[in-house]
Order: structure tokens, then C-alpha cells, then sequence
């Protein structure tokens, strides 16, 4: 589990009252593993075409890939102070007015495509980039990520990784009580995905995972991650109201507490 | 102040829709609430206890939310598609153009959280562009009332309504303004305040720093401003604006909108064409990437405010 990130992630959704609490607990660690390990990408080669790329479809958990983007040296972290604020870049969603992100996200359903198109790209100019995409649980309904997902077999994107953070809830409720997914593998399965299931925040089984990638050739890889939303605090976990809910004084030290001491 | 003191008083539009909503639901069982996982930002949490057969959830897919919700008007039921304005006239417009304008089935799309309510979350979130798309849409009345009287008007009249509706509702705790005029109608400005050196005519939430700058300008400076709620964008009530553009004085338009396409060049469109060359300037947000901030912030910003709106009457007059 990523402790560091989960500090700064509270640290600055408690600055700005504002933040996508819940989902970017559970996503962290996928992003920590494709940034620290499995992707070719950093400030260093981010203007080279070469680069892999990662396109954030569930746009809101921005914190998440913030604080790992700061960590990699695109900005200093202390830019993230101004997060919300007035006339800031760092907004409440991924936007390219931020050094290290690719695409503009927040409303959902748009990732998968957006990374189809890149993806396509690569394969028309023989190129050995790879490119990456995070989806919610919730967004899945909407009907362009089946677009998308039908498209990326057709052109036997096997240069392509949707990852799914799995972690059961959106803003109503159990997502598989808002509209029911399930069974996520065998539909992709069915739309010519090769897919896999992980434990979304065992950082080796990730590392693992993407290291085995593409999953078969010819085809677009899907990783199910199995995720907690709220992960690491304990009282957030699995609770609906932390989709976007911002802690207090005391919440936030309780939590920072839980998480090893204030950063 | 008279303002200020209802302000206080003023619940959030979505609160008077979901309170509504459920005194009419309990005698009409053929209305329905669908949402798009927008229960919650749509305060329908009470609703959706109260009345579990009343509420269809679709999930995150708001094409399909309107879809459905065609369907179902289709068969004779009083349908309101809840989600955020954003999503629900981008995304779904081809649904909103087809399956509900142009097949007639009654639809009452109601439109949260629009304009930038969202604030800081970002133009993929902000509603800028929807009173201009769906003004060219052919079957559907555009309304975007400005207090708790006209909002709760606004639902009933939509429930009964055998015509394709789109509700635009803020975020924020909405004033009880202080009208002259009591009635509501679709298509019928309401005038909030009389005054005979320049109108100011405003909608949804700008109605009220409208109503505010009106006021200082009157304390400041003696100046006699008109407001006008014209809650209804289409059909825009032409008789009225013609009315407040006889005297010939500046006439302001003010909306949570982007300055092309929406209330002021509806108001400018209809003037130019009547022979009436009152001087005019639109208050809206600029065709630029709006700036970062709370929904406050980007109307100070764009001087959607007590000051800014006041600064153009004095430019103007
Ligand atoms: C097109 C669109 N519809 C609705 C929303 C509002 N919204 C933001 S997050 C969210 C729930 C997302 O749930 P999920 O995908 O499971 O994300 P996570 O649980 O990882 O936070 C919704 C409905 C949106 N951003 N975009
Ligand atoms: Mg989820």
C-alpha cells in the first residue's frame, strides 16, 4: 500500500474542502505501480512522441494522479496548495494546463476512446508506445466505453490497457445495485479483451500483472483491479458519503494517525 | 435589507424540486424520477424512500437516461430526467433532439448543478453552452427560474405540461425575491423590481446580483433600475422586453451562460428585428477557458456581480 501518497492525497483534499476522497484512496496504488515501474514516461522523455501514455477516464479521483505526477518531478508538490483555488490550473479534474497530464477528463466515458485513438496511432506509425487507461466501476455504463472497447479488438490493440478500478460503490450506492456490470471479465471476453483479475493494492501483484503485458497478442489487455474504496482509513472504507466527502480537523488527524503520523 | 433577509430564507432549488416533486407524487403515481446515479446531487435521497416505485435509476449513462425517459413519457407517464445540466444537454442532446423534441414525448429534463455550480471541478462540468444548443432545438420550452416561487411554479406547471420542458437548476440556497408580480407562467417574465432608466433583465441564478446592483445603483447614485426575471428563455416573452424597450433606455441582459447564444441574443435578436436600437450589452461568461474558482469567484470574475453588472449600467447610461 502507498502510505506517502495517501498522506498528500488527504493533506491537500483537506486544504482545498474539496476533493474525490474515496476513489483516489483506491486508485492510488495502480497509479504508483504504472508510474514508478511499468510505464516509460516522466518529465524527462514527456514531450518525446515515444513516451507511454495514461489517460485517466475516471477524471474526478485527480488528487491521486496529482500527487504522483508531482512526485515525479512534472511540478512541485507545493503547486497542489493551490488545488481549487482561484485561477489555479489545478482543478478539480485532470487537465493539460497540468505539466505530465495527457488528456482533459472529468466527465466520464471519454477515456477508453481517447486511448483507442492513441493507441491507433502507434500501430499506424509503427510505434512501440504503449498506452494506458483507468476506468471507475460506475462509469462502465456508459455506452462509449462499449464503443471503445469493440474498436480497440477490431484493431487488435494489444498496445492497449484499460485497468478498472473495481472497488464496488459510485455515488448512489453498490454499483451493482445502481446498474449491475457483472460479470465484467466475460464481457470483455466476449468483445475480444484478454483480461485479468489483481488484488488492486498488492503493489507486487500489479507490478507482476503489467510486467505480463499485452496478455495475449492481438488483443487489448483488461485488468480487473479488485479495489477498496476509502482504502487505508479506516473509517472511510467501503463508506459511501467518502466518494467526495472532505474529512474535518479531527478526521483528517484521525486519519493521518492511521496512516503513520502527519506528513 | 429586503434581500438579504430572503436570501436567508431561500432553500436550494433542489431541495423545492425534491419537496415538490414528493407533495404531488402522493396523489400521482404516474410520476416518475429517473436519474443517472444523480440521486444524491439531485436531492432525491427522500424521494426515492418515500416513493421506490416512482424512481428508475439508469446508472452512469445519461444518452440512455434520456432515452428511457422518452420511452416512458411515451406511454403516458409524467417523466422528470434528472442529472447534471453538463452531461444532460452534451451528451445526450441527439436523444433530447430526437426522441423527446421531434417524437413529442414530454419530457421534463431537469438540468442540476448547471452554469458553473460546479465551480472549480471545470468546464467539463460547467453548463455554458446549453440555452444555445437547445434554443435551436424545435418542441422544447427552456426555463431557468430565479427563486423558490418560480421554481416551485416551474415544477408544477412541467408536471401537467403535455410539451417537452428543460428545467435549469443552481446549486446554491436561491433568495425569495420581493416581486411585484405574483402569477408564473412558462413564457411570461416576472418583473422583480419597476424603474424607468434602464432594464436590466436577467435569469436563473443572476437574477439576483441583478436585482443587487439595481439596488446600488439606486442608493448610490439615484439611478432607477428595472429587473426582470424572464425565467423563461423559449418562448422568450417578447411582448414584455418589448414593453421595457419602448422607453427607449439602456437595456443589460445578465446570465450564467456563454455570451453567445443564450438570453442576450435571443433579447438583442428579437429587439434588432422590431426596430428597436435601445442600447444593449450582454453580462455572460466570455468565450474563453473560464477561469479556475467557486461558482462566486467566476461570476465576480466576469462581473456577474452586485459591482460588475452596476459598473456596465454606469458605462452604459
Ligand atoms: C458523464 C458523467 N456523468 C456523471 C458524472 C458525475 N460523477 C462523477 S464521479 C461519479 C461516480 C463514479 O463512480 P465510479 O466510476 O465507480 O468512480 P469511483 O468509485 O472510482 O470514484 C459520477 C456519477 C460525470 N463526472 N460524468
Ligand atoms: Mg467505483
Amino acid at each position: 500500500m502507498s502510505v506517502e501518497y495517501r498522506k498528500k492525497i488527504l493533506k491537500y483534499i483537506y486544504k482545498a474542502k474539496a476533493g474525490h476522497t474515496g476513489g483516489s484512496l483506491s486508485c492510488v496504488d495502480i497509479l504508483n505501480v504504472l508510474y514508478n515501474d511499468t510505464m516509460n514516461v516522466g518529465p524527462e522523455n514527456f514531450s518525446s512522441d515515444d513516451r507511454d501514455r495514461y489517460i485517466q477516464s475516471k477524471g474526478h479521483t485527480v488528487e491521486a494522479l496529482f500527487v504522483v505526477l508531482a512526485d515525479k518531478g512534472f511540478f512541485p508538490e507545493s503547486d497542489l496548495e493551490t488545488l481549487c483555488q482561484y485561477k489555479s490550473h489545478y482543478i478539480g479534474h485532470p487537465t493539460r494546463k497540468v505539466h505530465g497530464v495527457e488528456q482533459n477528463t472529468g466527465a466520464l466515458g471519454h477515456g477508453l476512446s481517447l486511448s483507442v485513438g492513441t493507441a491507433i496511432s502507434a500501430k499506424l506509425d509503427d510505434k512501440d508506445f504503449r498506452v494506458f487507461t483507468l476506468l471507475g466501476d460506475g462509469e462502465l455504463p456508459e455506452g462509449s466505453n462499449w464503443e471503445a472497447a469493440l474498436t480497440a479488438s477490431h484493431y487488435k490493440l494489444d498496445n492497449l490497457c484499460a485497468v478498472i478500478d473495481c472497488n464496488g460503490l459510485q455515488i448512489s450506492g453498490p454499483t451493482a445495485e445502481v446498474c449491475n456490470t457483472e460479470p465484467l471479465d466475460a464481457k470483455f471476453e466476449a468483445f475480444g479483451w484478454s483480461v485479468r483479475h489483481v488484488d488492486g493494492h498488492n503493489l507486487k501483484e500489479l507490478q507482476d500483472t503489467f510486467a505480463a503485458l499485452p496478455f495475449e497478442p492481438g488483443k487489448p489487455s483488461m485488468v480487473i483491479a479488485h479495489t477498496v474504496k476509502g482504502k487505508g482509513v479506516s473509517y472511510m472504507e467501503n463508506e459511501l458519503k467518502w466518494h467526495h466527502g472532505v474529512p474535518s480537523a479531527e478526521q483528517y488527524e484521525l486519519a493521518m494517525e492511521e496512516l503513520g503520523g502527519v506528513l | 435589507m429586503l434581500v438579504e433577509k430572503s436570501v436567508a430564507a431561500g432553500q436550494a432549488n433542489l431541495e423545492v424540486f425534491s419537496e415538490t416533486l414528493q407533495s404531488l407524487a402522493l396523489y400521482d403515481r404516474d410520476i416518475l424520477v429517473v436519474t443517472s446515479d444523480s440521486r444524491g446531487s439531485g436531492k432525491l435521497g427522500p424521494f426515492g424512500t418515500k416513493f421506490p416505485k416512482q424512481i428508475v435509476e439508469i446508472g452512469i449513462a445519461e444518452q440512455n437516461l434520456v432515452g428511457v425517459a422518452a420511452g416512458l413519457a411515451s406511454t403516458g407517464k409524467k417523466v422528470f430526467a434528472v442529472s447534471p445540466a453538463c452531461f444532460l444537454t452534451a451528451r445526450a442532446l441527439e436523444q433530447i433532439k430526437n426522441d423527446v423534441a421531434y417524437s413529442d414525448n414530454p419530457v421534463k429534463l431537469v438540468g442540476i448543478s448547471a452554469g458553473v455550480s460546479y465551480g472549480a471541478l471545470g468546464t467539463t462540468h460547467h453548463s455554458l453552452h446549453d440555452f444555445a444548443v437547445l434554443r435551436t432545438i424545435n418542441n422544447i420550452t427552456i426555463v431557468a427560474p430565479a427563486d423558490n416561487f418560480e421554481t416551485e411554479q416551474a415544477i408544477r406547471l412541467a408536471t401537467e405540461a403535455d410539451y417537452p420542458v428543460y428545467l435549469r437548476f443552481g446549486k446554491k440556497a436561491m433568495p425569495l425575491l420581493n416581486a411585484e408580480e405574483t402569477t408564473f407562467e412558462f413564457g411570461k417574465g416576472r418583473v422583480i423590481k419597476n424603474g424607468g432608466d434602464l432594464t436590466l433583465i436577467a435569469t436563473g441564478e443572476t437574477v439576483l446580483p441583478a436585482l443587487k446592483a439595481a439596488q446600488k445603483l439606486e442608493m448610490e447614485s439615484g439611478i432607477q433600475a428595472a429587473v426582470i426575471s424572464m425565467h423563461t428563455i423559449k418562448p422568450l416573452d417578447y411582448k414584455l422586453l418589448h414593453e421595457f424597450a419602448a422607453n427607449g433606455k439602456p437595456i443589460i441582459t445578465v446570465e450564467e451562460h456563454s455570451v453567445y447564444g443564450g438570453l442576450g441574443e435571443a433579447c438583442a435578436s428579437y429587439l434588432m428585428q422590431s426596430g428597436l436600437h435601445n442600447r444593449f450589452r450582454i453580462v455572460a461568461i466570455p468565450d474563453e477557458y473560464t477561469v479556475t474558482g467557486s461558482q462566486s469567484e467566476i461570476f465576480n470574475h466576469y462581473g456577474i456581480s452586485e459591482t460588475g453588472i452596476a459598473e456596465v449600467a454606469k458605462e452604459i447610461l
